[in-house]
């Protein structure tokens, strides 16, 4: 490598290893030492807010990830389907991921408004059942908002899914249908194991992402009722911003490190170790 | 056995058509479902912004509105509907946060990931190990810092410090998505420009860009709709005067009296763009998907 180009390359790099320092680096260092003092962690267990929101983000986080993973994975088959109709509808079954989330959450916040909204009028059309005030059971809220979470990522993990599934030879269902794998049996025998690596690292991906979600859960249920439905993320805001305590704030969502840490590090440790990045 | 075989191979072919109808059936149903449930709350925002009334009628659990009307859409283009008196101008700032994040991305990206995988920098993986370290922290447990820090850039209250929060969360899918599509353009190309005397900045805009568009579209797409469905920065990090669109409707989400008929309306309105963008992109995204996606 010649000199000039030597220069030239650190050029190059320079404008992103100046945005890593500023704005990367430099937050989380501020965040560290504001988070270093451990009586913020006392104020934290004292808060009678603090554990049902660990608890709430388990909950969220488990589910909201698993649940749309899974039906991802399944719907990922029924979309390699050669049909005319199949290709319209996955148009519009992206659709949510292409719509803005606010408006979105918004839309589904008032759908499951109570009496007044559409699902409760479409139960009462169809079933001729009263449907729930959604937002006054904390567990109809925290469902409510895990429903939007999975409406809203469900169809990016489809097609990454999908075009996982269309590198996969034809020849080895051929074989696999030969010895009499079909159906079912060939999802499970030929279909799951080529993609389980994949599978696996979305999980671990999808729960980073799931963990700091903030949007759905801010506009959905907005944390009601009397807070029972908040996540890490959430209250972490209500603390900085409506209590006036962002020290605790930091701490609120610091406390989600040792779930974050391994994960990380088996994400950075697979990303080194083969071809797969995210 | 002759006889046993046309005796059994109706009966066979029947279980085999009646096998494939039901298939077809189970297949057309999930369809229906998959479409409910995809369009459901798009036709909730549709069926609220119709309504002629502001605030009263809309939420009457009715499944369609009784008389539908282009009110809400007029008021919200002339700005006539109360909270919605600037809507322009916060559309612009919304426009100008998410085309700059784009911009800036693309090109912090595509500089970042061509130093690293075409003119193999000594300590390149470094900045690789960054952008993934980057990746993987959830946006919003960053908020709280970003605050303070933005004050002390001296960049309270700017359309910039929402921006440079974006690009920082965009840039990183940037780097490695260029990375990885950057190893399938041979590297003797570079060889022979070299030859021919190009300079790296030439190899750069004349080799490299060219031959990276599809995950050039497909950064300028994500970093598009990260910026554009972003409520938590832009709603700390900006004034009421110079809010988003999305700001306004985020925080008067729980308000039953705003006018609703309009603020769907506008959600409407907004939430078209990145439709265009994406429609318009789609061959690119397409290409780079099935290149890329089944190693990410």
């Amino acid at each position: 490598m010649h000199g000039s180009d030597f220069a030239w390359s650190v050029a190059f790099a320079v404008p992103y290893a100046a945005v890593f320092c500023a704005f990367v680096v430099y937050p989380i260092a501020y965040a560290l030492w504001i988070a270093a003092r451990p009586s913020l962690y006392a104020d934290l267990i004292a808060d009678r807010l603090y554990l049902p929101t660990v608890v709430n983000t388990l909950v969220f986080v488990g589910l909201g990830v698993n649940v749309k993973m899974f039906l991802a994975l399944l719907l990922s088959g029924f979309f390699m389907r050669r049909r005319w109709w199949i290709k319209a509808l996955l148009g519009i079954y992206i659709l949510p991921w292409v719509l803005a989330a606010v408006q979105t959450c918004i839309s589904f916040h008032w759908m499951l408004i109570g009496e007044q909204g559409l699902v409760d009028g479409l139960l009462a059309a169809l079933f001729g059942i009263d449907g729930p005030i959604w937002f006054n059971n904390r567990w109809l809220g925290l469902g409510s908002n895990i429903v939007a979470y999975v409406w809203k990522w469900m169809p990016f993990w489809t097609v990454i899914f999908l075009a996982a599934r269309m590198t996969i030879p034809r020849d080895i269902y051929e074989a696999a249908e030969i010895d009499g794998a079909t159906g079912p049996r060939s999802f499970v025998h030929v279909t799951f194991p080529m993609l389980a690596n994949l599978y696996l690292i979305c999980i671990l991906v999808s729960t980073l992402w799931t963990l700091g979600e903030f949007t759905t859960v801010y506009l959905v249920s907005g944390g009601g009722p009397a807070g029972s439905t908040e996540v890490l993320a959430t209250l972490g805001f209500r603390y900085a911003f409506d209590a006036n305590r962002p020290e605790l704030g930091i701490a609120a969502v610091m406390s989600a490190l040792p779930v974050l840490i391994p994960i990380v590090i088996v994400l950075m440790r697979r990303a080194q170790a083969s071809e797969v990045q995210l | 056995m002759n006889l046993g075989l046309t005796l059994l191979q109706p009966q066979a072919a029947r279980r085999y058509r009646l096998r494939r109808v039901l298939t077809e059936a189970g297949s057309v149903m999930l369809g229906v479902v998959l479409a409910g449930w995809s369009l459901l709350p798009v036709y909730n925002m549709l069926l609220i912004a119709l309504d002629p009334e502001e605030g009263e009628i809309e939420f009457a659990g009715n499944l369609w509105t009784p008389e539908p009307s282009l009110d809400g859409f007029i008021e919200t283009v002339m700005q006539e509907a109360r909270y919605l008196e600037d809507f322009w101008s916060q559309f612009e700032n919304s426009v100008y946060i998410g085309l700059l994040t784009m911009v800036l991305t693309v090109l912090i990206g595509s500089l970042a990931s061509f130093a690293v995988s075409r003119m193999r920098l000594g300590k390149g993986s470094l900045l690789t190990n960054a952008a993934l370290l980057t990746y993987a922290i959830p946006a919003s447990f960053l908020i709280v810092p970003y605050y303070s820090i933005m004050h002390s850039y001296g960049l309270s209250n700017s359309l910039w410090a929402v921006i440079a929060a974006q690009v920082t969360f965009a840039s990183p899918f940037a780097i490695l998505i260029m990375q990885l599509y950057a190893r399938l353009i041979p590297g003797e190309l570079d060889d022979a420009a070299r030859i021919d005397g190009a300079s790296a900045v030439q190899l750069y805009l004349r080799i490299y860009l060219p031959l990276m568009t599809p995950a050039l579209a497909v950064v300028a797409i994500y970093a598009l709709l990260l910026a554009w469905n972003d409520y938590l920065y832009p709603a700390v990090l900006l004034s009421p005067r110079n809010a988003t669109v999305s700001v306004v409707q985020g925080q008067l989400f729980y308000d039953n009296d705003a006018p609703w008929n309009a603020m769907m309306a506008a959600a409407i309105i907004y939430v078209l763009p990145p439709l265009a963008v994406l429609f318009a992109l789609r061959r690119y995204v397409a290409a780079s998907l099935t290149m890329v996606g089944p190693r990410v």
